[in-house]
C-alpha cells in the first residue's frame, strides 16, 4: 500500500556529522505515537548536496525542503506538517518566496541550475535497499549490456559519448577500454579508483555513501566491455561509512545474481573485493595505486608502460574514476548521442563539484559542463557570505590553480581551464574572498604536497621542500626579490622532472597564484606586508592614541609583555618584542588597536 | 581475538597485507601495531618482516606507537584551514593538554593531523575513531571531548 508521504532525511557524512540521527530517530518516534507508520515513510538518503544547512531533509509529494534540523522540532512538524498538511515555514529553506516556491512546486535556486545525472538517486532513494535502486532504472544498463549489446557495442557507446575521466585528467573513457581491449592475455582487470584524496573534494564520498549500486553496475558494464573478470574498488579508510555501505551493496548484488557467476545467465561472469588504502594521497595515483592493491608501499613508477597494458600484477587494467564509472548505466540506457548533446564540443557531459570555502550554500552539485564559473558562486552557490569581493576561485586542489574574478565568466571545461593555467581536476572547488591571502594559500597547498610525496625521486622530495621554504620566508617577512624568480624556476624543474603526478602538478598553485597575485607576492617581500592581513608575522599591530581609552585590557592579553601604559593613559606596543598573535587585538572593546 | 583468527578471515596472499594490518590494529588495545603484530602478520603471509615493516611505515594510519583508546584526527585540509582548523588544533592542544602526535597520560586521546576528511559542507571537521564531527566550534569540542571521557 502507498504510503500518503515520502520522508527523506539527508544521512551523508556531512549531515550525520551534523547528528542527522538524533532528528531521525526522534521522528520516528513521534511518528509512532501519532501511530501514522502506516502512512508515512522515512526514509535515510545520501547526500542532497547543501551540506553546510544540514540536517536536511525532503517531504514528498510537496517537496518541502527542511534545513537546520534539532531533533525537538520533530512534534511541531508532525502535528503541523503530516497530520495538518502545513509545513512548519520558519524552518523550511528560507529563499525569497519560499512559501511560492512550495506551492507552485518550483526549485530552489540551489537546486535550478543543476543537472543531476550521477547524483539522481543520491537524496531521493535509501543507499541501502537494492529494491529502491532497482526501481529507479537500476541495473538495467547491465542487462541491456549483457543480452544486447557486444562488448565492442558498449565500448563504442562510451566512445562516441564524449565521456573523459573524472578523477582530474580526463583522459577519453572509451579510449581506455579500446586499449585495455586490444591488450594481449587473458586475464585483465577493473579497478575503481574511490582514494578521493585531493583536500576539498568529497563527490565521490557522496555518490559512494549514496548510491553504491551505480558504482557497482559502472565495474561490470566496464569489465564485461574490456573482458576482466576481476575487479577491485580502492576506497581510502577516512571513508567508513562508504566502505559499510559499500560492502553490503556488494552483497546484496551477489545475493541478487548481479555479481559472480554467469551474471542473468549471460554466461558473463564479474566479481569485485574491496580493498581500502591507509592514509597516502599518492595512492589516488594510479600505478601508487595498483602498488597499494598488490600489498606493497604506494609507490609510483613511470608510465609507460601504461596500466591498460600493464597493471595489476602486470596484466591490463583499467582504473576508472567514480564519477566516470556512474555516468556508464546512463550512456548505456539513455544512449551516446543523449549524454553528448550535454556540455561543450570537447567536454561532454555533467560534473559533480563539491563548493566549499567562503561561499553560502557549501556542498555538493552537479552541472553541465559549459556553465561558468559566476553561475556556479553566485547562483548555484548562493554568493559570498557577507558580500565580501571574491577574489579567486581554486580548482583542482593541490594540483590545480586559481582562477580570478576577472576570468569568472568562462564556461568549464576541460580545456578552458587548463588555458587559464589551472585544472578541472576532481572536482573540488574552493571560493576564496578578499580576506585570503594568495600567498599562505599557494603555501598551504604546498605543504601538503611535501607531506604526501613518497620521497622516492629526488625533484618532488626535495624540490617541493626547497620551494616551500621559500613561501616560508616570503610569508614571514624574510623574502628577496629573486626568490621569485627562484621559485619560479624551481617549479618548472619539478614540473618537468618528477616521476609521477604528484609532483609534476604540485608546483601548479605556486605558478597560478605568481601569474594572476603577483602583486601579492611583492607586497610580502618588498613592503613587508601582508595586504589580506593573514600572514601573521607581516601584520603590524599599533595602538591607535584617539581611541585608546588606557584600560589595560590589551597589556594583560599580551603573552610577551609587549605592550606598556599607565591605567588611563594612553597604550604603546614595542614592534620590537611583538609576535604578531593578534591577542590584543582580539581582547580591544574599544577598536583602539590597528592591524596593517 | 587472537591475532590468528583476525588474519585467518584473509586468504594467504600478500596482496592481503593492508588489509590485515588495519585489522590487527584496531584488534589491538592501544590502537597501534606493535612488533608482535608486524611479526605475526610476516609470518602468516610468508613475507620479510622487513618488508612488512616498510609496507607499515609508509601509511600514515598505522601507527607504530601505542596510542590513546580515542584517536582524534584533526582536518588539515584547505576549507577546514579557511573556516579555523587552526583555532580547533589550539583548543584540543589546550583542553588535552598534548600535542599533536602525543597521547594523553590517562591513554583515552591521542592527537593527530589528517588530510581531508571529505565533509567541507561543515568545516571545521575532526575524526574521533570512526566518527565525524562537523561544525566545531570552542564549545562544541568541549562538550564532545567530555562525552568521550564519560564514555566508558
Amino acid at each position: 500500500m502507498k504510503k500518503r508521504l515520502d520522508v527523506l532525511i539527508c544521512g551523508g557524512a556531512a549531515c550525520i556529522a551534523s547528528h542527522s540521527h538524533d532528528f531521525k530517530n526522534r521522528l520516528i518516534k513521534v511518528v509512532k505515537a501519532h501511530e501514522l507508520e502506516e502512512e508515512i515513510n522515512i526514509i535515510e538518503t545520501g547526500c542532497m548536496g547543501p551540506c553546510e544547512l544540514g540536517p536536511v531533509m525532503v517531504v514528498y509529494p510537496d517537496g518541502a525542503f527542511y534545513i537546520r534540523l534539532k531533533p525537538e522540532y520533530a512534534e511541531r512538524i508532525v502535528e503541523e506538517h503530516f497530520l495538518k498538511g502545513r509545513p512548519v515555514e520558519e524552518w523550511l529553506w528560507q529563499v525569497p518566496e519560499a512559501r511560492k516556491i512550495v506551492e507552485e512546486k518550483r526549485q530552489i535556486p540551489f537546486f535550478e541550475k543543476q543537472c543531476k545525472v550521477v547524483l539522481k538517486n543520491c537524496g531521493r532513494i535509501d543507499p541501502e535497499n537494492l529494491n529502491e535502486y532497482i526501481g529507479n532504472d537500476g541495473y538495467q544498463a547491465l542487462a541491456r549490456g549483457l543480452t544486447e549489446m557486444t562488448p565492442d557495442a558498449v565500448i563504442e557507446a562510451v566512445t562516441a559519448s564524449g565521456l573523459r575521466g573524472r578523477g582530474g585528467a580526463g583522459f577519453p573513457t572509451g579510449l581506455k577500454w579500446k586499449l585495455a581491449r586490444r591488450a594481449a592475455g587473458d586475464i585483465k582487470y577493473v579497478v575503481c579508483n574511490a582514494d578521493e584524496g585531493d583536500p576539498g573534494a568529497f563527490m565521490d564520498r557522496a555518490i559512494l555513501e549514496g548510491d553504491p549500486h551505480s558504482v557497482i553496475e559502472g565495474m561490470i558494464i566496464a569489465g564485461y566491455a574490456v573482458g576482466a573478470s576481476q575487479g577491485f574498488v580502492y576506497i581510502r579508510a577516512e571513508y567508513p561509512l562508504a566502505v559499510r555501505r559499500l560492502h553490503r551493496a556488494l552483497e546484496q548484488a551477489r545475493e541478487a545474481g548481479l555479481l559472480g557467476k554467469d551474471i542473468l545467465e549471460s554466461g558473463f561472469s564479474f566479481d569485485l573485493e574491496i580493498r581500502t588504502g591507509a592514509g597516502a594521497f599518492v595512492c589516488g595515483e594510479e600505478t601508487a595505486l595498483m602498488a597499494s592493491v598488490e600489498g606493497h608501499r604506494g609507490m609510483p613508477r613511470p608510465k609507460p608502460p601504461y596500466p591498460s597494458e600493464q597493471g595489476l600484477w602486470g596484466k591490463p587494467t583499467v582504473i576508472n574514476n567514480v564519477e566516470t564509472l556512474a555516468n556508464l548505466r546512463h550512456i548505456v540506457i539513455n544512449g551516446a548521442e543523449w549524454f553528448a548533446a550535454m556540455g561543450t564540443a570537447k567536454s561532454k557531459g555533467t560534473k559533480v563539484f563539491a563548493l566549499s570555502g567562503n561561499v553560502n550554500n557549501t556542498g555538493l552539485v552537479e552541472v553541465p559542463m559549459g556553465i561558468t564559473l559566476r553561475e556556479i558562486v553566485y547562483e548555484v552557490g548562493g554568493g559570498i557570505p557577507g558580500d565580501k569581493a571574491l577574489k579567486a576561485v581554486q580548482t583542482g586542489g593541490p594540483s590545480g590553480g586559481c582562477i580570478p574574478a576577472e576570468h569568472l565568466d568562462t564556461p568549464i571545461d576541460y580545456e578552458s581551464l587548463a588555458e587559464l593555467g589551472s585544472i578541472m581536476g576532481s572536482g573540488g572547488l574552493i571560493v576564496l574572498d578578499e580576506d585570503n591571502c594568495m600567498v599562505n594559500m599557494a603555501k598551504f597547498f604546498l605543504e601538503f604536497c611535501v607531506e604526501e610525496s613518497c620521497g622516492q625521486c629526488v625533484p618532488c622530495r626535495v624540490g617541493l621542500k626547497q620551494m616551500h621554504r621559500i613561501l616560508q620566508w616570503i610569508a614571514e617577512g624574510k623574502g628577496e626579490t629573486k626568490d621569485l624568480e627562484q621559485l619560479e624556476q624551481m617549479a618548472e624543474t619539478v614540473k618537468a622532472t618528477s616521476l609521477c603526478g604528484l609532483g609534476q602538478s604540485a608546483p601548479n598553485p605556486v605558478l597560478s597564484t605568481l601569474k594572476y597575485f603577483r602583486h601579492e607576492y611583492e607586497a610580502h617581500i618588498q613592503d613587508k606586508r601582508c595586504p589580506a592581513l593573514v600572514c601573521k608575522d607581516l601584520t603590524a599591530y599599533t595602538v591607535l592614541a584617539d581611541k585608546c581609552t588606557g584600560c589595560t585590557a590589551c597589556a594583560r592579553k599580551c603573552p610577551v609583555d609587549a605592550i606598556s601604559g599607565e591605567i588611563k593613559q594612553i597604550h604603546f606596543i614595542d614592534q620590537e618584542i611583538c609576535i604578531h598573535c593578534g591577542a590584543c587585538y582580539e581582547a580591544c572593546k574599544f577598536d583602539a588597536i590597528q592591524r596593517r | 581475538m587472537t591475532k590468528r583468527d583476525v588474519m585467518e578471515r584473509y586468504p594467504k596472499s600478500g596482496d592481503n597485507l593492508i588489509s590485515i594490518l588495519h585489522d590487527l590494529q584496531d584488534n589491538n588495545e592501544w590502537n597501534y601495531l606493535s612488533g608482535e603484530d608486524l611479526a605475526a602478520a610476516a609470518d602468516y603471509l610468508q613475507l620479510p618482516h622487513s618488508f612488512v615493516h616498510g609496507v607499515a611505515t609508509f601509511y600514515t594510519m598505522f601507527s607504530l606507537e601505542p596510542r590513546g583508546k580515542h584517536v582524534i584526527r584533526v582536518c588539515q585540509s584547505p576549507p577546514c584551514h579557511l573556516m579555523g582548523a587552526g583555532t580547533i588544533s589550539s583548543e584540543l592542544e589546550k583542553i588535552l593538554g598534548v600535542g599533536f602526535g602525543e597521547t594523553t597520560p590517562d591513554r583515552l586521546f591521542t592527537l593527530e593531523m589528517t588530510s581531508c576528511l571529505g565533509v567541507c559542507g561543515v568545516a571545521p571537521a575532526v575524526m574521533i575513531n570512526d566518527q565525524v564531527y562537523g561544525n566545531l566550534n570552542a564549545e562544541r569540542l568541549a562538550e564532545i571531548i567530555d562525552a568521550k571521557r564519560r564514555e566508558k
